[in-house]
Order: C-alpha cells, then structure tokens, then sequence
C-alpha cells in the first residue's frame, strides 16, 4: 500500500510541568505526515518544530520502537495505545488517521501511576508487585539438566502467551476500576502452568495480590476491557486462573 | 610485554577454565556482606550478574536508564540462544560452537574466551528452564531447536521470535527476588556519566537522575559496564532509542582501552528504511531465513517495474528468479552468516535489482514454506514477526514477500577486557555487548544472548571474586573525596557546556547528520579515500555541534533534550575512533569490508600476516590521537582458513 500524505492534523496533548504542578491540553498542529510514519516519529515531528520555536518538546516515554519494551504507554483518542488493535503505540501508524483529525493524547490514567511529566507516568507500583513473588526460587547453578523437566507442549504454549506481557499498564489504564488483575493474572498464571512454579504457587498468588490491593488498584468487575485493549491480547482466562489460584492459596491457610 | 595482558591461562584449551576457577580467590560469605559492586546496565548481561551477584551475598546497585530493569534492549531480541546441549543428536559439541564462532568471527576473536562461553552455554538453558522460561517444546515435552545462520547444526533454544524477553525477564524476576530480599537496590531513570578511579581503581560512577536532573554519586568496591553496544551512532539502527555509549565512552577516557570499535554488525534483514521521518529500523529475526528464501529478479527491467511499483511480485515467475543467496553459497544458502547475507543483498541492490521504490530492499519470500509445510506451521513459528511486518508496512507477508534490507544492529567491538572480564582499569569489568570478547569481526546469530548470560550468571561472578578478594580490608567507599568531587564537576560542566550552547539545531539534527556519514563512509564497505573524508566531516561536525546546538527546557530537571544532547556529543567522538580504527585495518574481515581488500568474487579477503590482532585504543588526551596498542591473537585449536560457506 503505498503510503500518503496527511497535510495537516491537530494535536490536543496534556502538558504537566512535574508531579506537582497541575496539567492541562495544549493545542498544536503537525503538517505533511507521511502516512507511513509512527505515531511517535510523528511526535518526533512535532518535537523539532517546537525546538525549532524555541518552545520545551513533549515528554513522551518510548525505548525499543519494536512492541516489546513495554516503555511506551499514551491514551490516544481514548483508547490505550490508540486505534489500531494488539500494537504499542510505537507500533501504530498515521495511516490510522484521517486528513484533518484532531487527536487527542493523554498519559495512562490511574491513582497508582502518578504523572511525572507530561504524559510520562511513574510505574514503580508494578515493579513492587513483581517484587513481592513474580519469580522462582532459585539461585544461579547447581539447577537440573534442562531436558528434566519435560512440559507438554500446550502447557508451555499457554505459559508463553501469559509471559509474553510487556509490563506497559495498558490493562490498568483502559480499566474503570484501575485494576491491575490482568498484569498480576500474566505471571501467576505462567507460573502455575508450569511445573518449576508450582511449589510456590500458593504464596505467590497470595503475596502478589496483597501488594496489588495494597498499592491501591481496584478490583476486577469482569468487564474484559484490559484483554481487549491489550496490546499482546493476553486474555483474561488468566485473571479465572489467578482467581482460582488465590481461592486454592487461602484455603489453605 | 605489551602493556596488555590478556591473562589467558595456560594449558589445553579444554582445561583452561576449570584450572582457572581452582586458582582464583574466593571471597567468604561473611565478607562478601560487606562488599559494594555497581552495575551499570540491566540487560542479560547486567541483570543475571547483579542477581547472582547478589545471590552470593554481595550488596549491588544497579544503574538503567529506563523506567524499569525489564525494559533494557535485550527484550527485543527474537530469535533465540545457542547452547552446545546436542539434544537434536546431530554431532553438535562445545568444540564445534567454539569453532563455529570463532570461524563466525572471522578469526578475529580470542580461542580461550569463546571456548569458555560455549563451555557454559549449557548450564545457561538449564538455568533459565529452572526460572521458568517457557522455551519452545516438542510435543513429547522436551526442550525445541531450530538453525540460525553460520552453524551446520540446530542448537538455538527460542521461546516464539521473543527469546530475548523471556530471558530477560528470567533474569528480571531472580533479580526482583533479590531487591525483595534487601540485596539489591536498582536506581531506574539513572544514566551513568561517569567512572571515578581513585588510586588506580575504580571506585565509583557519577551518575544523573533523569526524574529530577540531579547529578549524584556512587561508590563501590568495584563497577561493571553492562551498558550494551553503540550502534545509535548509526543514528538509524535496531537498537532502542535511548541506546547509547555513554558510559563506556567515559570509561575510556578515564583509562579504560577500547577494542576494535570499528567492528559492528549489519543485519540483513531488517524492515527497510521508509523515509526522512524514519527514527529507527526494526529487525526481523534471522530465523526467518529458515524457511524463507532471498530473491531478487533476475531481469532488471523486473527490477525497474517492482521500483515503479507496476509489477506485483508474486507474477515474476520462478525461473526469473535470482535467489542469490542459495546461488552463491549452495552449502549454507539462505542461513549464511549476517555479514555475508548483508553484503551479498547491497552488490545486488547496487547493481539495480533492488526491489522497493528507494531501490535498497531484497524479498525474502515464505511462499514456498506455506506451500510446504502450510501456513499454520509458518504461522506457530513466525506469528509475531508476521504480525510486526504487516503493522509495520501494511503489507501481509503470507500473502506477499516481505521486504528487507540490512541494518546496523550489534557491535562486536567494545570496551578491551582480559580473560577475567576486567578492563585495563582494576575493579572496572565489561560484560556483554559492552565488551569486545567474543564474537570477532561478526557475531552469529543467536549468540548475544549466550554472551550476555554467560558473562553474568557464570564467569563474573567468579572472576570478580578473585579481584575482590584483595579489597576485603577496604570499608564501604567514602564519596566525600577529591577524586568524587573533580569527576562530578566535570560531568556538571560537561551538561552546562552543551546547555549554555543556545544554538538553533537540536540534537537530533546533529545525530542524522551523524548517521548519514557513518553509513555512507564507515558502513557496509570502506575505503582508504572515504575513510579520510569521514574523519574530517565528522570534525567540522563536532565543531558545529558545539556552535549550533540547542538544549530547550531547564537544566535541572527532566529533560530529555538534555539526554539525547549528552549522548549526541559522545556518540561523534566515538565515530571518530571507529573511522580511525577502520583507517588502520586495510584488511577485510566479518562485518569490516575494506574495498581494497576482496577477492575477485567480490568475498572478503582477510590478511592474517599483518592483521591477526585486536586493535586496542588508548585515550591520550583531548588534543592527541589516540595510541594504537595490538593484542596478537594466537590460533592454537582453529586453523586459520579463507572463510567459506560454499
């Protein structure tokens, strides 16, 4: 498909000094955006204008431009990651757009993900969850030969579709109740499926979901919307497991 | 003796690692506990040695410039990893991956290093199957491999085209486990300016925290470089946006010797560039050429439609079909290494059979995989990559060949380390792509990964004991010193320079410029004339840079401007080493292409007689050239041969 040319397009983008000043859009225009072109190199764009103007660029956060880092977030027309379905941002391309469109970009917006500038938010709360139990025990060496531990190969199949989450917060950002299931639900449940995880199954699922409620996400209403806005399509059969997996952990206790 | 001392220990090649560890020092675990290790970098290589590191009982810090260890570039590695496991039973043996890289590498990289990384590749997957890496399995449930480029035998563990990022977030959760436990304290958002060397050692690094713009400092008993490769000096490259050298470059400055910077590796298939708006090049993995097939037309008036856009591929019919690849290398065909595959795809595209309307992409074809195996194979093994492709260009690659060209995407040089991972700094190491060990002139597909994790879970953590050992009497590191204070002003003075600049350029501007003379005179092929030009166009640039540059926003707080200016002013001073290296070697090898030096088929010709070294710089000071030192390599287990994978 050969790519065109949008003339020109309105950008509505939220602009907030630092965590404590208060924030508020701002209204800029790009011109002669390839369809072609990333979302964010049309971001890039608007950042040399404003360099050009000798005004302060927008702080965006971005890494690998691949899909996978997870470091790019944005709430693009009211959708987490914007219009286009299972891409990042960094993924989404202005031929999604329309000559003419006003777009409207915000950061992720959640009590647990404060606004450090601009539309950079801060994600710390999902490093402390990881932290309380996303991981297995063990320390490097003295570990069995890896063809010890054989694992059908659906088994290993669905473990990697609830490990392959990238972290972004797209989940608890489309959420209403800002809820943070769907990202705890990826690694209980790769964890559960797999043989080297179940020892400590119980306690994880127990000490995850504690430091989530702790941290002030909300509670999950079943409404499928993280699933359907996940840029992975990471599903919420996972959330069921986790569920199962907590009720199985405090029966126990 | 030359000042460098590589420290290879004696004995058989196969011996030499364990009569190593026998020797070394330990350090007791009551010790330890009172022992301070930074590192600097949360990639494979820093995030497996600050876990295990920290599992043995050292008190680690750890730097990234992100906003979380689980973001470093490693992630977007697709493939898979090497390991010499021999599950498939098809003769594969640590021997033949240490052959298989060093022939890989060109012969350009040290016998006793690579065999020891392949001697621990094993353990590597056992270790990650324990954490709970999903890695890809057979349907009797044991551990799957596929082939990657330059190897005769299938030995790459990959978990779908997103190994990297299950690695990665092995080392991710053994590493939360340890923040868990008090060992580790990770400082995200930080970017490391500076090493500070007190008496001789390092000691320290002064780094900015990009939240606020603060310019701290650290101490340490000992610091690791785990800082990954420099290819954004590219500008146009696959490595994420925030890549930089940074850290590595100060380190040198400060007395750190840098090898073979003119050593980076081009991928062949890569998504091709689209246009001026263009930020960075994505990669499509290498195991694509498993079962996809490289083809330009073997007619030019083809070519000439497919650039104009007025012929669909899929009518060119098989006979006029160039497969170029399977025609000049029957024995390896579409799976020869990257240096090969990218320099094959440029002679076509120069002679005119490029395929896209900038003439610069080559197809690599899955029509006749889909035939084959049907496209539910294709699909299980490449779904991903698919996907990535047709969001990227809006083209589905089941239905059409993809389009691909090379890009810059590793570098094999880096900063120089003995056989202990330590840079001729003591107590400053260099892990991963950071050092220059492993891989020679050109690294194989699916061995970063293996690098990195070698280097963390299994070499540093016993070679730093050894150094560690001796500091044992040394208290916690006390950063209210001369030394900490002089490093820390010229980092702020260094910021303050690029910030008062108030020119009109951005640093963008200055890093395109950058990119457009690496690639057009330091890329996929050198010459003497080009070389020289570069050199000085990469002069008056910097001169520029420092006239014309300009820094928006404020000075002491977030500022990404700031960051990228930093990185910018870096990044030409290391172009300039790497012209300068490229300049010294007039042979071709791996990924350094010298026009001078090829065969008559237009191969790479490498001259062993006057080349068989690691060129190793020497910083001398702002106003001088930098020293030329050479580390002999000795070929004791290969034999040097043309390479050939006819």
């Amino acid at each position: 498909m050969a790519d065109t040319i949008l003339k020109e397009l309105t950008l509505k983008i939220w602009r907030q000094k630092d965590a404590k000043s208060k924030g508020g859009f701002e209204t800029y225009k790009v011109r002669d955006i390839s369809t072609g072109t990333s979302f964010l190199e049309m971001l890039d764009i608007l950042n040399e204008q404003l360099v050009s103007e000798n005004r302060e660029p927008v702080a965006f956060d971005h890494d690998c431009r691949e899909g996978i880092c997870g470091t790019c977030s944005l709430f693009i027309d009211g959708r987490a990651h914007g219009p286009d379905d299972d891409v990042t941002t960094c993924q989404l391309h202005m031929r999604r757009f329309k000559e003419g469109a006003t777009i409207t970009i915000e950061p992720w917006r959640s009590g647990a993900f404060p606004v450090i500038k601009d539309l950079i938010v801060d994600r710390h709360a999902f490093e402390k969850i990881q932290q309380a139990g996303g991981y297995v025990s063990v320390n490097t060496g003295g570990v069995p030969d890896g063809n010890t531990i054989p694992i059908a190969n659906d088994k290993a199949e669905e473990a990697m579709d609830a490990a392959a989450c990238i972290g972004c917060g797209a989940c608890v950002a489309t959420c209403k109740n800002s809820s943070a299931m769907l990202y705890v639900a990826a690694k209980v449940s790769q964890f559960a499926l797999l043989p080297q995880g179940k020892i400590e199954a119980a306690r994880r699922a127990k000490a995850m979901v504690a430091k989530m409620d702790e941290l002030g996400f909300g509670n999950c209403t079943n409404t499928g919307a993280c699933e359907s806005e996940c840029p992975k399509s990471i599903s919420i059969e996972h959330i069921a497991r986790l569920n199962r997996e907590y009720i199985k952990a405090k029966l126990k206790d | 003796m030359s000042v460098l001392d590589a420290k290879i220990p004696a004995g058989p090649l196969k011996d030499k690692w364990a009569n190593h560890k026998a020797h070394i020092h330990v350090v007791s675990p009551a010790n330890k506990k009172k022992l301070d290790v930074i590192i600097v970098g949360t990639g494979l290589a820093g995030g497996s040695a600050a876990a295990s590191l920290a599992e043995l009982g050292y008190n680690v810090t750890a730097f990234c410039y992100q906003d979380s260890p689980r973001r470093a570039h490693s992630i977007a590695a697709q493939g898979g990893i090497n390991a010499a496991k021999n599950y498939p039973n098809d003769n594969d043996s640590v021997f033949r991956l240490f052959y298989e890289t060093v022939k890989g590498g060109d012969y350009r990289a040290r016998e006793a290093n690579v065999y020891r990384m392949a001697e621990v590749s094993g353990a590597i997957i056992d270790q990650c199957v324990a954490q709970g890496v999903p890695f890809a399995r057979d349907y009797g449930g044991l551990l799957d491999n596929r082939s990657f480029g330059g190897a005769l035998v299938s030995r790459t563990f990959y978990a779908r085209g997103q190994t990297g990022q299950q690695l990665l977030l092995g080392c991710y959760s053994a590493l939360n486990r340890q923040i868990q436990k008090g060992k580790v304290k990770v400082m995200d958002r930080y970017e490391v300016l500076d090493v500070v060397v007190v008496d001789g050692k390092a000691r320290g690094v002064i780094a900015r925290d990009l939240t606020t713009g603060r310019i701290e400092r650290f101490g340490a008993h000992a610091v690791v470089l785990a800082t990954g490769g420099y290819g954004n000096v590219f500008f146009l490259s696959t490595n994420a946006m925030g890549c930089n050298g940074s850290a590595a470059w100060h380190a040198y400055k400060r007395g750190a010797f840098f090898g073979n910077p003119c050593f980076v590796q081009i991928h062949p298939t890569c998504i091709p560039v689209h246009g001026e708006q263009q930020s960075k090049l994505t990669l499509m993995s290498e195991s694509l050429r498993n079962d996809g097939r490289v083809w330009v037309p073997k007619k030019i008036e083809d070519a000439q439609k497919l650039q104009a856009g007025t012929l669909n591929p899929n009518d060119i019919p098989d006979e006029d079909r160039d497969f170029y690849l399977e025609r000049r290398y029957p024995a390896f065909g579409n799976l020869v290494p990257r240096d090969v595959a990218s320099r094959a795809a440029k002679e076509r595209c120069d002679a005119g059979f490029g395929v896209n309307n900038t003439g610069k992409a080559v197809f690599l074809d899955f029509k006749y995989a889909i035939q084959q195996l049907g496209r539910e194979t294709i699909e299980k093994r490449y779904g991903n990559l698919f996907q990535m492709y047709e969001k990227i260009t809006a083209v589905d690659p089941y239905h059409n060949p993809m389009m691909i060209y090379p890009a810059i995407h590793y570098s094999m040089g880096g900063l120089w380390v003995d056989y202990n991972l330590m840079t001729t700094v003591p107590g400053l190491y260099a892990i991963g792509e950071c050092n220059f060990s492993d891989h020679g002139a050109n690294r194989l597909g699916a061995s970063a990964l293996m690098q990195g994790l070698a280097d963390g879970y299994f070499i540093l953590p016993y070679t730093i004991g050894d150094y560690l050992a001796k500091d044992i009497q040394t208290p916690k590191i006390n950063t209210q010193t001369p030394e900490f204070e002089q490093a820390e002003k010229e980092v702020m003075e260094r910021l303050k320079k690029l910030y008062d600049i108030k020119g009109t350029k951005s640093p963008d501007h200055f890093h395109k410029h950058l990119g457009h003379i690496m690639w057009d005179y330091i890329g996929m092929a050198r010459e003497e004339k080009g070389l020289e030009k570069a050199i000085g166009m990469i002069a008056d640039l910097k001169e520029e840079f420092y006239k014309e540059l300009r820094v928006t926003g404020e000075f002491s707080a977030m500022n990404n401007e700031l960051e990228k200016a930093s990185r910018v002013a870096d990044f030409i001073e290391l172009a300039a080493l790497m012209a300068r290296d490229a300049l010294d070697r007039k042979e071709s090898c791996g990924g350094h292409f010298r026009l001078e030096s090829s065969t008559e088929e237009g191969e790479a010709k490498r001259d062993d007689e006057h080349y068989k070294y690691v060129s190793v710089w020497e910083y001398e000071g702002e106003e001088k050239a930098p020293k030329l030192h050479k580390e002999e390599l000795v070929f004791e287990n290969v034999e040097l041969a043309q390479r050939s994978y006819k």
